[in-house]
């Protein structure tokens, strides 16, 4: 990674001296990246924002940009531009009045600053709406106006805290793509808190997995999504199966599955022979063999749910639970209470150390 | 016939229902209030004679300027007093915002005479105020009888109204919204003047009018603290009816009295609505 821009070094939060919400955070965060804080509600993640935008105080640890502390600096000296959830627009001010805003606190003269905050409102498609009065707009358009307030003033970090939860899915998406776009051509430095794992996935460079005021795995989408560090990350981000599984010959990538039986995943050569771990397999890792294939087994379909697209399979394999995902064309002839024949590739396999069984 | 009836004989029933507090209002309020402005024109004979002496004569203007004047005083005072402890208020925990609430309202339970009461053992000649000044080898200034000792009390038995009316609007502002300020480059001083005041505007003209309309009326405090050289409208009326019998002029001054309260009232209603006074 290049030089980092942002830097959390053992950041711990404790709002009662006895309980931590955060517990020793460490992060670099390199200059433009788009980084996502993903986790449920309660997990530090919005804790961690909070102190990085100053309105909490770190009970322990330390936060630097570009190099300089900023641990002890006052929210409005560390030019750092967030957007709630809720907008947080002065409803006093019009669109273009709250966009002026920052520029107005940096002493910037009227008219340079009116200008520099329409160019800013165009830039978010609002160019339109700089007269209006928040009351007077959609939450999209009133979240856009919050972007544009959070952007105007170059700041040396833009904040987003679940500035998507509060609209339709519609709605989402489209801001999505555009909050990406302008972010990408603006370089800003942004975290972005959600607990949609779905948004995280479509935005981010990295992903950070939070859970139990703890940092649980920091990465880019795919290998967060391919190879989760953990049983929680695997489960909080996308659907999966998580099957123990006994290991025959590790370094031949053998092993044995109840309900399944014998199994062929990627070589584990760290592990011995007899070493117990899980095996995630993503439901669409699943496929109708043809013919002689390697990791195929029988299953018997409890229920078919299909969107179109895909359809989610759910039944047993044995005494085994498991939830296959198959194209939507390929499922329209499985019946519930049928037994199917699934396989799947060694390579989409991944093994988490073995969960303490739940 | 009978289905074209029914929304009348239901509009009688609401009818009914609130005809004690009619027939109550109307015998002991609105009767009585009209013989006082029938008084005021025809005590001892007919004619508009005692208004021409209050718009004319130089006590009952002076009278009406100090009643108005301190009302004003009393009113920013409050202001300046609730503000910051309506704010601390709105920004404190569940538990101590509560704690607050019911020390605030504690001063609204007692009685105002007995407040009043406390503030002349304050404020006399042998109370704590004094001797403090003694303590300290200065001669303690006169504090009770004047316009200082009746502004303070005033001040402290309004307090609650303005508290209350400011903390409404205060605990409504968006906690996101002084934050997001600061974010943007706002100095605490900065969030107040220009995110927090302007939100909380309705409740300062609320705390403002209701505080200003009650005191204009005040009776007891002034007449027990007040300096007797600066009196208010509301004494100068008791005076005239117990000491000189004065009905006629004493009526006067409670009918111009009473339309003051309602052009204030009047004023704010034009421009916020009256049913939003009391929050």
């Amino acid at each position: 990674m290049t030089k980092p821009y942002l830097e959390l070094e053992n950041l711990a939060k404790s709002y009662d001296g006895r309980t931590h919400a955060l517990h020793s955070v460490n992060l670099s965060v390199a200059k433009g990246e788009f980084i996502t804080f993903l986790g449920p509600s309660g997990s530090g993640k919005t804790t961690t924002l909070m102190l990085i935008a100053g309105f909490e105080a770190a009970s322990e640890g330390e936060i630097r940009v570009n190099g300089a502390s900023i641990t002890r600096v006052p929210p409005h000296r560390r030019d750092i531009g967030i957007v709630f959830q809720n907008y947080a627009l002065f409803p006093h001010r019009t669109a273009l009045g709250n966009v002026m805003f920052p520029l107005q606190m940096r002493k910037m003269p009227k008219a340079m600053a009116a200008e520099k905050a329409r160019a800013m409102l165009d830039l978010v498609g609002l160019a339109r709406f700089a007269e209006r009065h928040p009351r007077e707009m959609s939450g999209g358009q009133q979240q856009r106006v919050a972007l544009a307030r959070a952007l105007v003033f170059d700041p040396a970090l833009l904040l987003l805290d679940e500035p998507l939860g509060a609209l339709d899915k519609n709605l989402r998406e489209g801001l999505q793509i555009e909050i990406k776009r302008i972010q990408r051509g603006l370089g800003v430095t942004t975290i972005f808190v959600t607990h949609d794992q779905s948004e995280a996935m479509a935005m981010s460079d990295r992903i950070v997995v939070f859970e139990g005021g703890r940092i649980q795995q920091a990465g880019a989408p795919l290998e967060v999504y391919n190879r989760p560090a953990n049983e929680f990350v695997a489960r909080f981000v996308g659907d999966s199966n998580l099957l123990p599984i006994r290991l025959t010959d590790p370094a031949a990538g053998l092993g044995e599955v109840a309900g399944i039986g014998p199994v062929r995943v990627p070589a584990q050569p760290g592990r011995q022979a007899g070493d117990r771990a899980t095996l995630l397999l993503r439901p669409e890792a699943f496929g109708l063999p043809n013919g002689e294939a390697i990791n195929a087994f029988r299953m018997r379909v409890g229920a078919v749910v299909h969107f179109g697209d895909s359809a989610l399979l759910i039944g047993r394999a044995g005494e085994t639970d498991v939830r296959a995902r198959l194209p939507g064309l390929a499922a329209q002839g499985i019946a519930e209470g049928t037994e199917i024949s699934l396989s799947w590739s060694p390579v989409s396999a991944h093994l988490l150390p073995a969960a303490k069984e739940s | 016939m009978s289905k074209s009836l029914a929304p009348a004989q239901s509009s009688l029933r609401s009818w009914l229902l609130v005809a004690p507090l009619l027939v109550f209002l109307t015998a002991f309020f609105l009767v009585p209030l009209a013989q006082v402005a029938v008084m005021s024109v025809s005590d001892p004979e007919w004619g508009l004679g005692h208004y021409v002496d209050i718009a004319t004569d130089g006590f009952h203007l002076r009278v009406l300027g100090d009643t108005f004047l301190t009302a004003l005083i009393v009113s920013l005072c409050c202001l300046l007093l609730g503000f910051p402890l309506a704010y601390a208020m709105a920004a404190a925990p569940p538990g101590l915002a509560a704690a607050m609430m019911v020390v605030v309202t504690m001063s609204f339970w007692t009685s105002f005479l007995v407040r009043t009461y406390a503030w002349m053992v304050l404020l006399g000649s042998r109370g704590p105020v004094a001797h403090l000044f003694s303590w300290f080898g200065f001669t303690a200034p006169e504090l009770l009888f004047t316009r200082f000792s009746s502004t303070v009390a005033m001040t402290h038995i309004l307090l609650p109204y303005m508290v209350l009316s400011l903390y409404g609007v205060l605990k409504r502002i968006e906690p996101s919204l002084p934050r997001s300020a600061a974010s943007l480059g706002a100095p605490p001083s900065f969030v107040i003047r220009h995110v927090v005041l302007p939100l909380a505007a309705p409740g300062i003209v609320n705390g403002l009018t209701l505080v200003f309309v009650l005191c204009l009326g005040f009776y007891v405090t002034p007449i027990l603290l007040g300096s007797p050289r600066e009196q208010m409208v509301a004494g100068v009326i008791g005076q005239q009816v117990e000491e000189f019998l004065a009905f006629g002029e004493a009526s006067a001054m409670a009918v111009v009295l009473l339309a003051s309260t309602l052009v204030v009232l009047g004023l704010y209603h034009r421009r916020f609505g009256l049913d939003r006074l009391w929050g």
